[in-house]
């Protein structure tokens, strides 16, 4: 229980991404009830995620952007003042006073005033086409002076400076980087790794002037020209629209430096453990706080400032700050980077393992101590798959395996094995985002949590920035496993692997039966899972006929007969109508036999029509009179391609651009027959107006004036999905391209049952990722999945074609295998003028004679 | 005709051997002792140990004739077929349903002599 007594007055200076941390800490625990909270915020809204604040640029608004609402504080009952700057702090009387004339006393003073960027001196740099990149405002006035231009410059080669290069880049302009230094990123990386980090960012279209410095700005023509300096190496001088200076960030301590507060020699609010200032009721917390002579440019750090600026406000005097780890991982530009520790390898005896491979762009150095047993640093360029691992050697001071350098070394046989969550301390933090340690997970685990998605809401791990979701995993995974939980995503108990493994192995080996895989790689004999999953492999690889010999017996009841049973025993026909178009003549037949053999019609939301109510030996007769009309199956029971619907389109509709039946009947005709991991829909739509509702579906084609978009992994059904837009504006050869590409990855990645919906969810990178293996052939697999698509399509067969044909397959739809009698037990009733099976309570009447 | 081996009264043919699917079901209409005719499934599970099982076709839980047509699964290292449409698993040496205690198929000894399937119904 909390005392009532005087509240204190507690004032925050600064509402960036720490101090609103601060703020939202607070807000969650009972000491909330002891404080009067004041706010000063400079900036014209309260805190945004300025980590992601390039994605401003890529779409993401201001509200998606934003952090701390005007609201939630409202609710949490702290005074926010906004666009009110603090400028004078009286440490004898205990006030701030605003920029706006606010006056207001306090008991304890929290700075969180973050940082701003450094401008060198340069000659012309307060020219209004200069720029720094801290804020949104920043943003919006480089975006202004993009407009018309051509070119832009970069004046930094650091972190944020080459994510101000790419989005300078995004903005259409011919981007440069200009770097004082030899090397890029020259605090993260070494030489070797900043050089081929310079490489690769050219061969992305950036030019990059290194030893570089500028010697002046002078405005011609409307346009900047820099001058460098004699020594710089290259050009000149260089002809920009704007520049943006990223050259570093300096501690925001006026404020405290005029308050007379203690700094350090190059700036900095200095700090002690309980991140305290040299006035004992004023705090200093974020990128403004100096500590140990540091100050911490990342968020991770600032956060654990604020948690303890916090607790020591509460009274928990053992909190404490003791510096923080400033190991990262990034994308920049696309290209991935990672920096652990001492990644230059200063330390007194540092031995160093470097692994370059140039042809991929990959570049791997260890830092290790003389002995080679402790992990003190590393840089990973173009690949960062080892870092996580790397991390945890470094930081929780893990022994290394006999031969460090298979840590980093491309995984061959005899790779070290993965470092095994067990081997982390109780200690180690799995997230840093949200300060999670193993033991909380762990504790997790044990207090009933059974899931990753259960661990995630308990202790909010991975739910920041998401690069420990690896980790997360094997921990969770490990630790359930230790508590006798199942937890594999093996296929089942026959084979111990994934969906994905399992068609890699039927493709590399060449597998063409399930007794032959069961032997070679599972054991026992199968069962309605993994059989099933091997025959649709079997056919999206050889694509053999299902009901061939070794084939048979591996699938459900609706693959075997090739026809949907419905509940009374009995089975539905689905003949293919591509398109939705059908002619007068078919649509006759299909009355026919239906007529004919006394079966229910419907028409289905995929355009097409259900003949119910067949009984198995009747199967093969209707399908010999439909495919003499010239009918093909339908697959309407198998995992595979089931209709592409369309509108009319430009034929008729006054609205359409293209047309869309066509389209419709082209694709259908090529993928119809293909197996996959669960069915799979399309549709094609003659314009915006969307007729066809092609946003939910698999794969969706919507006309436009200039070809096509294409959209990906809708889902209609329980749990409707909109389709994400996956390419606009291509022709009909890149549209059919771009579906052969994404339907073959798809097939050869998905789970078992997994929807393409589902299987975007989880696939690592998500979208942008499919696009970079389908549009920008990352993985250089484009040609071979175009081949395999190709390989299907040439080798279709109608199924029911071929098995009419059959004498041996069509005795497989004999009822009883002694006689030619029919199934007693199946009655119909008629209702609405059409025959339904009859409900128990009717079999007993018609069976007891009037 | 071949040598019938077994010769324990209630056996009676059913089919032939080349009948049989391997790993998979077929179904047999049986005329019963009182006369009223019952439909079998039959299994073939070559290599297994019996390699033959016969259960009723019926599926009281979905309520229709369609045993034969499930999927055979192994289920803990036990032989089971699927049913089609509420996938219940019942186990194939006695009938007996994984999921439901209280649901049991009627089992009954089969068995190959020569080419002939031959299988033994209860009076009653
Ligand atoms: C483009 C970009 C990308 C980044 N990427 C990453 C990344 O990937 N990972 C990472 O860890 N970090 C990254 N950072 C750094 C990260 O954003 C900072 O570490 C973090 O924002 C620091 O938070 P802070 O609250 O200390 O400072 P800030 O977020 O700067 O907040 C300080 C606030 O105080 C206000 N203020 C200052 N003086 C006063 C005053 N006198 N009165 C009232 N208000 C005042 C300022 O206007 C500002 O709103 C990035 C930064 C940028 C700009
Ligand atoms: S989607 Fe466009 S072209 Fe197609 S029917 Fe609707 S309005 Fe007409
Ligand atoms: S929505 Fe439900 S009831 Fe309707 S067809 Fe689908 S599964 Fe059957």
């Amino acid at each position: 229980m909390i005392e009532p007594r005087v509240k204190q007055k507690l004032i925050v200076i600064g509402n960036g991404m720490v101090g609103h941390h601060f703020l939202e800490q607070l807000a969650a625990r009972p000491e909330k009830e002891l404080f009067d909270v004041t706010v000063f915020c400079a900036e014209p809204r309260p805190a945004y995620d300025r980590v992601h604040l390039s994605e401003y640029f890529a779409g993401r608004t201001i509200d998606d952007l934003a952090m701390g609402k005007v609201e939630q504080y409202r609710d949490w009952g702290f005074e926010l003042l906004l666009n009110d700057t603090a400028v004078e702090i009286d440490r004898d009387k205990k006030t701030v006073t605003s920029a706006s004339g606010t006056v207001k006393n306090y008991d304890r003073l929290v700075l969180a005033t973050g940082s701003y960027p450094f401008v060198p001196p340069i000659p012309g740099h307060e020219h209004e086409k200069c720029f720094v990149y801290r804020t949104i405002e920043d943003l919006d006035a480089i975006r202004a002076a993009s407009e018309g231009g051509t070119v832009g410059v970069v004046v930094g080669g650091g972190l944020l400076g080459l994510e101000a290069a790419n989005a300078l880049k995004e903005l259409g302009l011919e981007a440069h980087v200009v770097e004082f230094a030899p090397g890029l990123m020259s605090v993260q990386l070494d030489g070797g790794g900043s050089e081929l980090l310079k490489n690769k960012i050219e061969d992305l279209g950036v030019t990059v002037h290194t030893s570089t410095a500028t010697e002046l700005i002078e405005e011609v023509d409307g346009r900047l020209r820099m001058r460098f300096q004699g020594e710089s190496k290259g050009e000149r001088e260089l002809l920009t629209d704007l520049i943006v200076f990223s050259a570093g960030i300096r501690p925001e301590d006026k404020l405290a430096k005029s308050a007379g507060l203690q700094l350090g020699e190059r700036g900095g609010i200095a700090v002690d453990e309980s991140c305290r200032t040299s006035d004992e009721y004023i705090f200093a917390i974020g990128e403004c706080a100096l500590y140990n002579n540091f100050v911490y440019g990342l968020v991770a750090p600032g956060y654990t400032m604020a948690r303890t600026a916090l607790a020591q406000l509460c009274g928990e005097t053992s909190e404490v700050f003791t510096g923080a780890d400033m190991s990262t991982k990034l994308k920049l530009l696309g290209v991935q980077v990672g920096s652990i520790g001492d990644a230059h390898g200063r330390a007194e005896g540092a031995a160093a393992i470097t692994f370059v491979d140039e042809q991929s762009g990959v570049y791997k150095r260890m830092i290790t101590d003389a002995e080679g047993k402790k992990l003190l640093g590393a840089v990973l360029v173009g690949d960062t798959d080892d870092y996580d691992q790397l991390l945890q050697y470094h930081l929780n001071d893990i022994d290394l395996p006999e031969h460090p350098e298979q840590l980093i070394l491309p995984a061959a046989d005899g790779a070290a094995p993965a470092l095994g969550a067990g081997a982390l301390p109780a200690t180690a933090t799995i997230c840093s985002c949200h300060n999670v340690s193993k033991g909380q997970i762990v504790d997790a685990v044990a207090g009933g949590c059974c899931s990753l998605a259960d661990v995630k809401d308990a202790t909010k791990a991975s739910t920041g920035c998401g690069g420990c979701a690896a980790l997360l995993k094997n921990v969770v995974d490990e630790e359930l496993a230790a508590l006798g939980v199942e937890v594999n995503n093996h296929l089942c108990t026959h084979f111990p692997f994934t969906r994905q493994e399992l068609f890699h192995i039927v493709q590399v080996e060449e597998i063409k039966t399930f007794d032959a895989l069961l032997q070679k790689h599972g054991s026992g004999r199968g069962c309605e899972i993994c059989k099933p999953t091997a025959a649709s492999i079997f056919a999206s690889l050889w694509n053999e006929h299902i009901l061939k010999k070794p084939h048979v017996g591996l699938q459900d009841t609706n693959d075997t007969f090739m026809a949907n049973m419905q509940k009374n025993g009995t089975y539905s026909v689905v003949p293919r109508v591509p398109g939705g178009e059908i002619s007068p003549d078919k649509l006759i037949v299909l009355g026919q036999v239906a007529k004919k053999y006394n079966l229910y019609t419907k028409i289905t939301g995929g355009q097409r029509v259900d003949l119910f109510g067949a009984r198995l030996e009747q199967l093969p007769l209707i399908w010999g009179e439909l495919i003499d009309a010239g009918f093909e199956t339908g697959h309407a029971y198998g995992k595979s391609l089931r209709t592409v619907k369309s509108c009319v389109g430009s034929t008729w509709c006054r609205f359409g651009v293209q047309d869309s039946v066509k389209m419709a009947l082209d694709i259908e005709n090529r993928y119809k027959g293909l197996r996959s991991p669960h069915k799979i829909k399309m549709a094609v739509s003659g314009c915006t107006r969307e007729c066809a509702e092609a946003q939910s579906k698999d794969v969706g084609v919507i006309a436009t004036e200039k070809g096509w978009n294409l959209f990906v992994c809708g889902n209609g059904g329980m749990r409707p999905r909109h389709a994400d837009l996956f390419a606009t504006d291509i022709d009909d050869e890149t549209l059919v391209k771009t579906i052969d590409r994404f339907l073959m990855f798809y097939v050869r990645t998905a789970d078992k049952l997994q929807r393409t919906s589902v299987w975007l969810e989880n696939l690592e990178g998500g979208l942008d990722y499919l696009r970079e293996v389908i549009v920008d052939d990352k993985l250089g697999i484009c040609d071979e999945l175009e081949a395999q698509m190709a390989n299907v399509v040439g080798t279709y067969q109608c199924e029911w074609k071929t098995a009419i044909n059959d004498p041996e397959m069509v005795k497989r739809f004999r009822q009883f295998v002694n006689t030619d009698e029919p199934d007693e037990k199946i009655v119909f009733v008629e209702e609405r003028g059409q025959p339904r099976p009859a409900r128990n309570e009717e079999i007993v009447k018609i069976a007891e004679p009037a | 005709m071949t040598q019938v081996a077994i010769t324990h009264t209630q056996w009676q043919p059913i089919c032939q051997r080349s009948d049989l699917v391997a790993d998979s079901g077929v179904c047999a209409l049986v005329g019963g002792a009182s006369g009223a005719s019952k439909s079998i499934a039959l299994f073939f599970i070559p290599g297994a140990e019996p390699q033959l099982y016969a259960l009723d076709n019926w599926d009281p839980v979905a309520g229709a004739g369609v045993i034969a047509r499930g999927i055979v699964a192994e289920i803990d290292g036990e032989l089971t077929v699927s049913s089609p449409l509420y996938k219940h698993h019942f186990r194939l040496g006695d009938g007996a349903c994984i999921e439901d205690e209280a649901v049991q198929l009627a089992s009954y000894p089969v068995a190959l002599d020569g080419d002939t399937v031959c299988i033994a119904i209860d009076e009653g």
